[in-house]
């Protein structure tokens, strides 16, 4: 017990860290150059407390449950005892089919810490009440949560079979910008935003495991080259489906439109 | 007092909702696929518990404190009228948050002993601090840029997308030259420069900003400072790359 009080009042600190200088830039701010007193400074309190208390609540029960388990798991699906039969020796060139649970697991898992991703959420609910409701907390989430595990799977992949980051980067930026011509405008900006807010907290540290033991158990991979990079998948793929969920909605808004002009 | 429970049921509800298809995932693959038993199960009951509560608890504190201040922020601004301060509270805001982030000074020591490891550096304690202590400021000096970016777009209302293909155009340039170990790190350090704290409170001021000043809308205009968070530290961090 003592021990839970213990690491949880470390992690309670951790946070404090990462939250004070954010805190002492508002406050010199507001009170030096914009002269004001904060709004509803009880509230506002109160408030951060809850954005401490609960991001390290966050963080202690990830670290306390699923940050070890998942990476124990990202090396067992990567280890060589589990992809071969136990004993045989690590062929010089690996087949990718054999690594068919590596990938699904890296989509999966990509799909539901996107899901839990609290800056996603922030994002979101913010793009629902600007947008009033034309875009929901829910879909734009999906659509990002979709978009990293097309981007954690084809990364694995990438790894497996060695070929260059670059390549793949290249020609998602290709579409990135093709789909830019295409897609609303309003959605452009909060597609490219959901590029950087898929890959915080919960995302990182599981996808970077993955990455890194996948790299160091294949022959021919360097973690330094091939372990890096998963992350920047993650973040270039969210870009096209958030898009294409955009251009699924309006496609479907003007279908609706011609049906009822048609009947 | 029942209207209160009954909010307070209802967002750690959600918050379950949220955490549910990890743990789904998780218990897949390690009964199905691995078929193995779940070490430590109360433990990890124990943790989903705190992540469920920690979740609800923070988009409470996210409504209540970091929403609100980041509009206050933008509307004090917009009444002020100070270009220079706006922009000098942008650089500080992208720069302070992220020099400290944890993920960032975990991905430079990360990164540190990788290059120490292949011979792109000396092995020592002192060289390895001193790459990733560069990496760092390399990075949290990218995104104040880009903040200061950011939010000249939104004043000036230019459509983001010139910006984002530009900066893409430069990264695909900057590949070809940086070395070769560089660059899974910089693709990756776009990735996670923007922490769970800094990602509402500039969301707020970018809306904020689109919605204060006439003629912004902030759908269009508001969103994309993340973005350009993303972005720049891939080319500051290539550029560091071929300058040391």
């Amino acid at each position: 017990m003592k021990d839970v009080a213990l690491h949880f009042l470390s992690v309670v600190a951790g946070t404090l860290r990462d939250v004070v200088p954010v805190i002492a830039i508002l406050l010199v701010f507001q009170v030096l150059v914009l002269r004001r007193a904060v709004p509803n400074p009880r509230r506002t309190l109160l408030g951060m407390i809850y954005v401490l208390l609960g991001l390290a609540l966050f963080l202690d029960g990830l670290d306390e449950a699923l940050f070890p388990l998942g990476r124990l798991m990202a090396e067992q699906l990567t280890a060589p005892e589990f992809i071969y039969e136990a004993g045989a020796a690590v062929p010089a060139a690996v087949a990718w089919q054999d690594y068919a649970w590596v990938y699904a697991f890296g989509a999966a898992i990509g799909f539901a810490t996107t899901v839990a991703e609290p800056s996603l959420i922030a994002v979101a609910l913010k793009a629902q009440q600007v947008s009033g409701g034309t875009i929901t907390t829910w879909g734009l989430r999906m659509a990002v949560a979709i978009g990293v595990a097309a981007g954690i799977g084809l990364g694995t992949f990438r790894i497996v079979t060695g070929t260059p980051l670059h390549w793949y980067i290249m020609a998602g930026y290709v579409v990135v910008v093709v789909q830019t011509f295409f897609a609303p405008r309003e959605i452009i900006p909060l597609a490219y935003d959901s590029g950087g807010v898929t890959t915080s907290t919960v995302t990182v540290p599981l996808v970077a495991a993955l990455g890194l033991g996948l790299a160091g158990t294949i022959p021919g991979r360097s973690p330094l080259i091939d372990g890096f990079g998963l992350i920047a998948f993650a973040s270039l793929f969210p870009i096209m489906s958030v898009m294409g969920y955009a251009q699924l909605g309006e496609l479907r808004a003007r279908r609706r439109r011609r049906e009822r002009s048609g009947s | 007092m029942r209207q209160f429970l009954r909010q307070v049921l209802r967002s750690v509800a959600d918050s379950a909702r949220d955490v549910a298809p990890i743990v789904a995932v998780v218990a897949f693959f390690e009964l199905v696929v691995l078929q193995q038993p779940v070490p430590n199960l109360g433990r990890i009951l124990y943790g989903a518990v705190l992540v469920v509560l920690g979740l609800a608890v923070f988009i409470r504190g996210l409504e209540l404190a970091l929403f609100p201040l980041g509009e206050s922020m933008a509307d004090g601004f917009v009444r002020k009228g100070s270009l220079a301060w706006l922009l000098v509270f942008a650089f500080g805001l992208g720069f302070g948050t992220t020099v400290a982030e944890p993920a960032l000074i975990a991905i430079a020591d990360e990164a540190a002993a990788v290059a120490a490891q292949a011979g792109a550096l000396e092995n020592s304690e002192e060289a390895r601090a001193g790459y990733a202590l560069g990496l760092r400021l390399t990075v949290a000096l990218s995104v104040g840029a880009a903040i200061v970016i950011g939010v000249i777009r939104i004043l000036k209302g230019w459509p983001i997308q010139y910006f984002i293909i530009a900066g893409y155009v430069l990264v695909v340039g900057m590949t070809g030259m940086a070395p070769k170990e560089i660059v899974g790190i910089a693709y990756d350090s776009g990735g996670v420069t923007t922490s769970t704290v800094t990602v509402p409170l500039v969301t707020a001021l970018g809306v904020g900003l689109a919605s204060g000043i006439r003629g912004r809308n902030p759908l269009v205009d508001g969103f994309g400072l993340i973005a350009f968070a993303s972005l720049t530290p891939m080319i500051f961090v290539m550029a560091y790359g071929m300058l040391r």
